[in-house]
């Protein structure tokens, strides 16, 4: 997913003559080339970016062939990122709750899990993917319509191609794990059918119109110039958003401030952070779309500014709170891994570490000052770890890509306009999300209402909403 | 016949229950438990929550023993579980009025 770095260039290639490349057989074929985009930092002689799907005419040239390697190299992280939401993402969130909440998380998040995947493959990858307007797209390819395994999809280099259902798959990812995320802000206390419910218009008036905004090549912030390598913007300042805007309209939990509300087992959590860490591989190394250096570079930027980050939040817990919590260090992982995803590709290892050291301390100041001063009762931390850092990373993208600080952005990069760019794209996400998630918690509490009730909030939404206990010892 | 419940440290319960075997306690019931006296609780901090806990984990060892074995059984719980520091814990003594072993049906000192 991606942005573009040199924005402009090299759909172009295809354009000019170059090879080949695009000349899909007309009857499997128009499907495929919208899907992607452009071109991260393969090549920078092109100028001019061009729409694919005007290739098609270009006769003559020789049908491009999927590359075998980078589409096997995405399946495998369509596979990761899932891992992350399953049992990552849910073991993370389950150990923070107590004991009488296990299941209840555990639930919603592998049934919201569930229910975007569905739903993705019904409509929401076509409102994200395909060319309608710059905000949102069209229904063509609502049920995967024309997407068959002849169907190809755009990487960032014009003639190296991937599977389109290995382009869905990953997608789908995505989207389901940004939903999934979203429920730690009003845990234990929500109304399960109004997860659902919730999710399932968020995902549809929120998500999909961001993502075709950043990711999709005729996307209004993807046209701006706007850098978000792997959904800093898209995945967690939009999910943050809306945790945040339901931590206030569920309201807080029972003995809020007054009752200890401690998390049941750590253990589970730092269980969940390492699986995160471990599939967020292939959330930011995949965000490459093909096997290549970008990949290679993602990659390890994945790995030290999560490690920097871990230090960064353990040792200033140790400083200003008196002990080094392990919650603090595992914390400070996901705090890391959130900052460096919008940066994965574009900035280098040093630039990496810095906006690590950076995420760790936003994040500690996100969960201790920052919640205090909202007031409200975002469980999990949500936008606390998510919101901050992810704002934070958007950012600081804007500043590390630039080539004179070690990144991969062009020569003519100017981190004075790309941080206007980059404010820009925080601020539509915040705005969008916000008006999104007020409107949808607003009608739902009006109606199906959002939290359960109080004798069912105090003896345990496991035995209330599921009917089961998590542990029968 | 005397009723004997002990307060102690968790990682003391190996050794009280070996001095009681020493001195003839044929056996005995241990039960977890929560509570305060002078040792003071703990800070715990998660994330920006912190919340102090007053109730520490402690072992409750409950043990019958006829009247000529009682001082004996204290001063072995009392050198066993002894650390010298605050929470070491408390022996309480009662008297028993009657015991029966289901088993058998027996009663009294017989029982224990």
């Amino acid at each position: 997913m991606m942005k573009k770095l040199l924005a402009a260039c090299t759909l172009a290639a295809a354009l000019f003559g170059a090879a080949p490349v695009w000349a899909e057989e007309v009857a499997s074929a128009p499907v495929a080339s919208e899907a992607v985009a452009a071109p991260a930092v393969a090549d920078a002689s092109a100028t001019v970016a061009a729409p694919a799907a005007s290739e098609a005419a270009a006769a003559a040239a020789p049908a491009p062939v999927l590359s075998k390697a980078d589409n096997g190299w995405i399946m495998v992280c369509a596979a990761l990122v899932i891992l992350m939401s399953i049992p990552g993402l849910a073991m993370f969130y389950g150990g923070l709750v107590r004991s009488k909440n296990m299941l209840s998380v555990l639930a919603q998040v592998l049934a919201v899990f569930a229910l975007i995947s569905v739903l993705w493959v019904l409509y929401g990858y076509s409102l994200a993917f395909t060319s309608s307007n710059a905000v949102i797209g069209g229904l063509s390819k609502a049920l995967l319509a024309g997407v068959t395994p002849a169907s190809l999809a755009d990487t960032f280099t014009a003639d190296v191609k991937i599977s389109e259902f290995t382009f869905v798959a990953f997608q789908g990812a995505f989207a389901a794990i940004t939903c999934a995320l979203i429920v730690g802000a009003f845990a234990e206390r929500v109304k399960f059918t109004a997860v659902l419910v919730f999710v399932a218009l968020w995902f549809t008036f929120s998500y999909t119109p961001i993502a075709h905004m950043v990711w999709f090549t005729e996307g209004y912030l993807f046209k701006d110039g706007a850098l978000d390598f792997a959904g800093g913007t898209v995945v967690h300042i939009n999910a943050a958003v809306a945790g945040l805007v339901g931590a206030y309209f569920v309201g807080k939990r029972v003995g809020y401030g007054r009752e200890a509300m401690t998390p049941h087992s750590l253990t589970m959590t730092m269980i969940g952070a390492s699986l995160l860490w471990f599939g967020w591989f292939g959330f930011n190394a995949g965000s490459a779309l093909e096997a290549n250096g970008t990949a290679a570079l993602a990659f390890v930027n994945t790995w030290v500014a999560t490690a920097a980050a871990t230090l960064s939040w353990l040792f200033a817990e140790w400083l200003l709170k008196g002990k080094p919590s392990l919650l603090g260090a595992a914390s400070g992982a996901i705090a890391g891994l959130v900052v460096i995803t919008p940066a994965a590709g574009l900035v280098g290892v040093g630039g990496a570490l810095i906006m690590g050291l950076i995420g760790g301390i936003a994040g500690l100041w996100g969960v201790h000052s920052l919640k205090r001063m909202l007031n409200v009762d975002d469980s999990l931390d949500v936008f606390g770890v998510h919101g901050v850092c992810g704002i934070i990373g958007a950012l600081l993208t804007g500043v590390f890509a630039a080539p004179s600080l070690g990144g991969m952005g062009a020569e003519t990069f100017s981190i004075a306009s790309q941080l206007k760019i980059q404010g820009l794209s925080v601020l539509i996400t915040i705005v969008w999300s916000g008006v999104v998630s007020v409107v949808i918690f607003g009608i739902l509490k009006a109606t199906i209402g959002l939290r359960v009730k109080e004798d069912e909030e105090r003896e345990g939404l496991d035995v209330t909403s599921h009917g089961e206990k998590a542990y029968n010892m | 016949m005397k009723f004997v419940s002990a307060i102690i440290k968790p990682f003391k319960l190996d050794e009280v229950r070996e001095g009681l075997s020493a001195i003839g306690v044929n056996g005995l019931t241990v039960t977890e438990v929560k509570g305060f006296g002078r040792q003071k609780g703990h800070t715990e901090l998660y994330r920006g929550a912190e919340y102090v806990v007053d109730f520490l984990p402690k072992v409750k060892v409950e043990v019958a023993v006829a009247d000529e074995l009682l001082e004996q059984a204290i001063e072995a719980i009392e050198k066993a579980a002894n650390t010298g520091k605050i929470g070491d814990g408390k022996i309480f003594v009662f008297d028993l009025q009657h015991v029966v072993r289901i088993r058998t049906g027996e009663t009294g000192d017989a029982a224990l």
